[in-house]
């Protein structure tokens, strides 16, 4: 019986989140919003047993998603409200549109029935295993290759981001550490004998 | 009653809907358009990981962790691409990204 409200709790807390994500006026709290709506699909997921995907969900997305979006949100500095100008031409027709996709989506699932087929599992829930260690056996033996692959997609994610931001600034005298070390004594100070009344020439 | 497949697969369809909505509503702003792209995406996830556990199958789990990946990579680029083109226009309206007339 508990299940069941909290299945009901969390997902009308993520859908009243996302709902809140598309419609606030601050892009600010859209981002926070999408924050509490990740956490929410994150209890969602814990409530059906993917512990793992849960704290994958939470740490990934609310640890570096979101903070991505809010520092790009607060760094950029841009009217907002200007940008909302074009929000109620067009609520109409796409209320509608979202509600006959809406509809479709639901008459579908209604229709579904997994009766008729069966499909073999390609990798079979072990009994008596940990969601995380059931995860590792599927990743690290069938979908190794996969899973590099994935590896190899946030490599070039991280330098695409790092190249595309990256500008060389003019004008700034950065410290040359080469130069710096080969400097010596000899070339740094020299001495002089002045005469009285005289001033050293450089 | 009891917590079905349905439920969970109801609860991705509206937020799929809701994230194919929130891209319509905000034409202008790319940045709350990115947002709907990842509630859409989460909404995949949903789907996954409840056909997964329903099915028995880890494969569903496995890929919603590629999704997961995907949907980072996808956030970080979109995110670098609108930091170097509000630094070279001023603006990230939608509506005038039109430069290559493509």
């Amino acid at each position: 019986m508990i299940q069941v409200a909290v299945f009901y709790l969390f997902a009308t807390l993520v859908i009243a989140s996302a709902v809140m994500t598309i419609c606030a006026r601050n892009p600010v709290h859209s981002v926070l919003w999408l924050i509490l709506a990740f956490f929410n699909a994150a209890g969602l997921f814990l409530l059906i047993g993917a512990e793992f995907l849960a704290f994958l969900l939470v740490i990934v997305y609310v640890g570096a998603v979101a903070v991505l979006f809010l520092f790009v949100v607060m760094m950029l500095n841009v009217d907002f409200a200007e940008l909302r100008a074009g929000f109620s031409n067009y609520w109409f027709p796409v209320t509608l549109l979202a509600g006959l996709l809406l509809f479709e989506i639901i008459v579908a699932l209604v229709a579904w029935d997994a009766g008729g087929i069966t499909i073999a599992p390609r990798a079979p829930t072990p009994e008596n295993v940990s969601n995380i260690e059931a995860m590792g056996q599927a990743i690290f033996t069938r979908y190794i290759f996969v899973f590099e692959a994935a590896g190899i997609i946030l490599l070039v994610a991280m330098v695409g981001a790092i190249v595309l931001t990256h500008r060389k600034r003019g004008g700034v005298r950065p410290q040359n550490i080469r130069k710096q070390i080969r400097r010596n004594p000899k070339d740094a100070v020299v001495n002089m004998q002045p005469g009285v009344g005289q001033g050293v020439e450089l | 009653m009891s917590i079905g497949l349905e439920h969970f697969l109801a609860v991705g369809a509206i937020l799929f809907v809701i994230g194919v909505f929130g891209i319509f509503l905000n034409r202008k702003n790319v940045i709350v358009i990115l947002m709907a792209i990842e509630l859409i995406l989460l909404s995949v996830n949903i789907n996954l990981i409840a056909f997964s556990v329903y099915l028995n199958d880890m494969t569903g789990q496995v890929f919603a962790m590629f999704v997961l990946t995907v949907a980072a990579a996808e956030a970080a680029i979109g995110l670098a691409i609108l930091v170097i083109y509000f630094r070279n226009r001023g603006t990230i309206a939608v509506d005038d990204i039109n430069q290559m007339k493509g």
